[in-house]
């Protein structure tokens, strides 16, 4: 659907992009299938949740920042995480546990951050990250440094939170060169779209708030690419905060706990997997030939394998040396000139 | 706006009030930190402020006095992920009711940041709290208690204009989450002619942010207030120090998280006897946590049980006389005075 709300520039994509894509989602997919084999077998504490469907619109969209961009990435964002930079290693010490992780065994999986690549650790609360990319970028803008993007991602479930508008109004009236991922993935946990918003499409909710918006189909790879690039370009150039809207499926349940048997059998059928779809376009399109996928993912077994072993040799937690202080810096409140 | 008129704005020129230090204070800090900045309902000139607290500032320094939507939430995300990128920012909600709306930002992610990440977050929210005649439900709470719950943020609530000045520049320099809780009541009636004819930015702070104070000296009872309610503890100990001949030593808290339990020990070490006053409400409040402390690690020093006085257990009454008697006032204090030393 094209309405008047929408930009509908589409910057050219290269072939260089649809590989370094294509690579990205298995990678992505190949590791999370192993998080899942892991949580099976009880090696991961918590929670475990996928991001099969979104990998193409993921990684897509998180393509386009540079690494002093910031990135609030949510559950779903496995390949977006990829592409702003995190390893194999990176993951797999925070989903097991490692005192070697970014969160040391003091938060965990999904909720992970690096703040050396500008990658925000998302709390639970939905909407809660937009805001403060908007402070990252405002803070940004006071000390004086320009050309700088922050992307956040919600899914259209997060995005009914008081939080999340608050935050796009508060992006638009500091003119914040935020971009705001909406994945529409046809489901919050069991939530069908029908109970999630009435408007008759999210991409109106950019300009209500003074944000230009732009929709596509994520699994339409140079759609993705060129619809993120072009936002991008325009948050990066002063044209203020930009919403993509993709629609996606989750083609898994909410979490490796939810067998998501409430999941609609026609919408499966509706929307093909994305990594499955454009591989094979792009096999017909000579981009790629047959030997490539093989290669590629007997490269990425072997390497998460030996990242697996690695990581569960790594030293644990423990209660004894943990510093056990929630504040940076207690003895400052006994100085009498801070 | 809670009754500041022209007038009373006019009057206070040439004196110095509680809101004039806290004015001053964040003039100064904006001088001093080029990376703090403002960011609040209405702080912009001309208006400077519902209660015109940043009243000039954004005149001297536009960028960095911002004026907010109404999103209390967004704000404090906001002031989270400026802080993790260098920032200091500095949050007036308009009252501290409103914190209500940033609480899950405040005690989720403000609180958190430097536990998960190691990253400091150095930010200050200023909270106008406590009662005013005819605020009512909505605008008068004493949100102290929800925030002390959470490791992770500092809570702090200034009594005099000296420390709300110093307080406040400490609290936007300390590298930690800071609740600054102000006192709606000691904005206009707490003057006080600044020490040794020294202007406030030119005095030194007596204290650090994690001290509390001995405000006056006594060995009948320890009585421990803070923010609004030292005024009241001052009146109601002068009163039985005139018609009793009870000397009661009364300690301002000033940090309510963490809590300077020591100077309460080694009063109590003199008086045996503890009243905690506050004007919140008591269950599991910061009055029910230093008590939990005393029982826990100076039983043996308590010749009578601990007492409290506290608001009565409703919403905050509107009508001004129903207020007075809601809150604790100094006839109440005296009485739960007299019944601990009588004990
Ligand atoms: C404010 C809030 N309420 C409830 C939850 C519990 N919860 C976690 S994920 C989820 C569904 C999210 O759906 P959506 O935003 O569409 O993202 P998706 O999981 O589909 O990627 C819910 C309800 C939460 N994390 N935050």
């Amino acid at each position: 659907m094209m309405t008047s709300h929408h930009s509908v520039d589409r910057p050219p994509v290269s072939d260089e992009q649809r590989l370094q894509l294509a690579e990205l989602m298995l990678r992505s997919r190949m590791l999370e299938q192993r998080i899942a084999a892991l949580y099976r077998q009880g090696r991961i504490a918590g929670g475990v949740y996928l991001g099969y469907g979104h990998e193409l619109s993921s990684a897509a969209c998180a393509m386009q920042l540079e690494p002093s961009d910031v990135y609030a990435p949510l559950i779903r964002d496995m390949a977006g995480r990829l592409a702003k930079g995190e390893t194999e290693l990176d993951v797999l010490r925070v989903y097991l546990g490692r005192e070697t992780g970014t969160m040391r065994g003091r938060d965990g999986n999904i909720h992970r951050g690096d703040l050396r690549l500008n990658i925000l650790p998302m709390i639970s609360h939905l909407g809660s990250m937009l805001a403060a990319v908007n402070g990252a970028l405002l803070a940004k803008k006071l000390a004086g440094e320009t050309g700088m993007v922050g992307m956040a991602c919600v899914g259209e479930g997060g995005i009914s939170t008081g939080a999340a508008s608050e935050a796009l109004n508060q992006a638009a009236i500091e003119h914040l060169p935020l971009v705001v991922i909406v994945s529409n993935n046809q489901y919050a946990y069991s939530t069908t779209n029908d109970k999630s918003f009435a408007c008759e499409d999210l991409a109106l909710r950019g300009p209500a708030f003074g944000l230009q918006s732009r929709s596509c189909n994520g699994n339409d790879a140079d759609a993705c690419l060129s619809t993120a690039q072009a936002a991008v370009a325009a948050a990066r150039t002063g044209a203020g905060p930009q919403l993509i809207v993709v629609d996606v499926l989750r083609r898994c349940g909410h979490g490796e706990h939810d067998d998501g048997a409430y999941m609609s059998q026609e919408l499966q059928e509706n929307y093909p997997d994305c990594i499955t779809a454009s591989l094979a376009a792009w096999l017909e399109s000579g981009l790629i030939d047959a030997e490539w996928e093989t290669t590629q993912r007997s490269g990425i077994e072997t390497h998460i394998q030996s990242i697996v072993e690695q990581v569960l040799a790594e030293p644990e937690p423990s209660p004894h040396t943990e510093e056990w202080t929630a504040l940076s810096n207690p003895g400052q409140l006994y100085e009498v000139n801070l | 706006m809670a009754g500041v008129t022209a007038e009373q704005l006019a009057a206070s020129v040439g004196t110095t009030t509680y809101l004039d230090a806290l004015r001053q204070a964040m003039f100064d800090a904006l001088a001093q930190w080029p990376e703090a900045f403002i960011y609040g309902q209405d702080v912009e000139d001309p208006f400077g402020g519902a209660f015109k607290a940043t009243k000039g500032l954004s005149t001297a320094y536009p960028e960095r006095v911002r004026n907010a939507p109404i999103c209390e939430d967004a704000m404090a995300g906001l002031a989270v992920g400026a802080a993790i990128y260098g920032a200091r920012p500095i949050l007036e909600f308009q009252f501290s009711d409103f914190a209500s709306i940033a609480f899950n930002q405040l005690v989720n992610h403000a609180a958190t940041t430097f536990y998960r990440t190691g990253k400091p977050c150095p930010l200050v929210v200023r909270l106008p709290m406590g009662g005013t005649a005819g605020g009512g439900p909505f605008h008068c709470q004493s949100p102290e208690a929800w925030l002390t719950y959470h490791p992770g943020l500092i809570v702090v609530a200034p009594s005099s204009v000296f420390d709300a000045y110093h307080m406040l520049k400490q609290s936007i320099a300390c590298d930690d989450p800071v609740m600054f809780c102000e006192n709606k009541l000691l904005y206009f009636h707490e003057k006080e002619v600044s020490e040794a004819g020294k202007s406030l930015n030119e005095s030194t702070p007596q204290l650090p942010l994690g001290k509390a104070a001995v405000v006056r000296e006594g060995d009948a009872c320890t009585v421990v207030a803070y923010s609004g309610m030292v005024k009241e503890v001052m009146e109601a100990a002068e009163r039985l120090s005139t018609r009793n001949g009870i000397l009661v030593e009364v300690i301002d808290l000033r940090c309510l998280k963490p809590l300077d339990m020591q100077t309460i020990y080694d009063s109590l070490a003199r008086t045996g006897r503890l009243v905690m006053v506050n004007e919140a409400w008591s269950y599991g409040g910061v009055g029910a946590q230093v008590i939990s402390q005393v029982t826990q690690h100076a039983f043996h020093l308590l010749d009578a049980p601990p007492r409290r006085v506290s608001a009565l257990e409703t919403p905050i009454p509107y009508h001004p006389e129903l207020w007075r008697s809601h809150r604790p006032h100094a006839r109440r204090i005296v009485q739960a005075i007299i019944e601990t030393v009588q004990y």
